[in-house]
């Protein structure tokens, strides 16, 4: 075992690639750091917070980018949401066998304002062309940080999303709610609350995500490269009908839980008998029960 | 920001390539060093969030210089408000990884 949430994003891109096979693009020695951040008086990173290039997994060309979720919390500048593009692009160029997003991001990178915004997006229609390109893309998400804000729709729109129990996915984080409804509304200080709301298994039981594992480096790769042959196989590009059927998915679970308070009540009306133990389940038993329960991914 | 530059003369060792180590984060930095020909001098550029603490960083790199005793170096630091042990730890786990070398002593 060999923690995934624990090592940096150049210890994870080390650990899933076969050994010796990664070229960076843009290594720390050209030093393309933020040109916004040096304005506001506060420290650059010679990655932009963001290592990208390609490698190979037992053989298969693989293109793969990984957040630093230490340095300014993963945040998406203007900087390193252009070498998350360039890397997609250059993956359809090479016909890459497959794509890794190593996401551990809060979104946006606030300092650099639209600058970074516009860069989100550029990464959305990126993901969307690779796919539309034949090329299989997954999120990876097991980092401390998790993976919020536009950067969460990023992960949504490649075609499988890898998690762990320990890291979330969501669009606005706790501390945004809260601010934004209020504490009764949600209370960003209670982390149990916030693990089932936004944590990993919730993610797995509503379908947000299709593969959840241990947190372990070995695990997280071995998942997203099954994630990457099902693509393959059922078609790599976003359909009109796939999006139809995800539009339904989400009518759906507005129907039946809109009213609900608490992911246990969801967990409930998903038919689990006895949903306060699912946040103490380990993984494999987690998956045993989430097999009869959870929601159909569409993707 | 505060920027330092440090150079010293004496070294021996000579390196190839380029090594990252660390991160930009709280208390902790990143730590880029490379080869690049200096006439055999060692040069440590830093670049800093805390400001007015020259004298420490040149006490933590000269003994990261005696250390190692590298020529032809150059060493360039992005700060967050790393403590002086962390920063020699990190300085000695960038030059234990581009040389392959455990100790500074080992040469």
């Amino acid at each position: 075992m060999s923690s995934y949430q624990e090592a940096t994003a150049r210890q994870r891109i080390a650990g899933m690639l076969d050994e010796g096979s990664f070229e960076e693009f843009l290594p720390p020695q050209m030093r393309l750091t933020s040109p916004h951040l040096p304005q506001l008086d506060a420290p650059v990173s010679f990655d932009d917070g963001v290592a990208v290039g390609r490698g190979t997994i037992e053989g298969r060309k693989v293109f793969i980018a990984a957040q630093e979720g230490a340095f300014m919390g993963g945040a998406v500048g203007e900087v390193h949401g252009a070498k998350l593009v360039g890397m997609l692009r250059r993956a359809v160029d090479e016909r890459a066998d497959a794509v890794l997003l190593l996401l551990e991001t809060g979104g946006v990178r606030l300092h650099e304002a639209n600058a970074g915004l516009i860069a989100v997006s550029e990464v959305m229609r990126a993901v969307l062309d690779t796919r539309a390109a034949g090329i299989p893309v997954i999120a990876l998400v097991g980092g401390a940080n998790g993976c919020f804000g536009g950067m969460g729709i990023v992960a949504r729109c490649t075609n499988g999303v890898v998690i762990s129990e320990e890291s979330r996915l969501a669009m606005s984080g706790p501390e945004v709610i809260e601010t934004a409804g209020g504490v009764e509304e949600f209370d960003a200080r209670d982390r149990a609350l916030v693990w089932r709301v936004t944590g990993g298994k919730h993610r797995y039981l509503l379908g947000d995500a299709q593969a959840i594992v241990s947190d372990d480096i070995r695990s997280f790769r071995d998942a997203a490269l099954r994630l990457a042959d099902a693509a393959r196989g059922a078609g790599t590009g976003l359909t009109l009908e796939a999006l139809e059927a995800e539009q339904r998915m989400l009518g759906s679970r507005l129907e039946r839980f809109g009213e609900l308070e608490d992911p246990l009540e969801i967990w409930e009306a998903l038919g689990v008998d006895d949903p306060h133990s699912v946040p103490l389940l380990e993984t494999d038993a987690f998956r045993e029960l989430a097999e009869r329960h959870r929601e159909g991914a569409a993707s | 920001m505060e920027t330092l530059r440090f150079n010293f003369s004496g070294g021996q060792r000579r390196i190839d390539g380029a090594r990252l180590v660390g991160v930009v984060g709280s208390g902790n930095l990143e730590i880029l060093i490379e080869r690049k020909p200096l006439d055999g001098a060692c040069e440590v550029e830093i670049s800093t969030a805390a400001h007015g603490f020259g004298p420490i960083w040149e006490a933590v790199v000269r003994d990261f210089h005696q250390r190692w005793q590298l020529a032809d170096v150059h060493v360039s630091i992005n700060d967050m408000g790393a403590t002086p042990a962390v920063v020699s730890l990190r300085l000695d786990q960038a030059a234990e990884s581009i040389t392959g070398s455990i100790s500074g002593e080992a040469s």
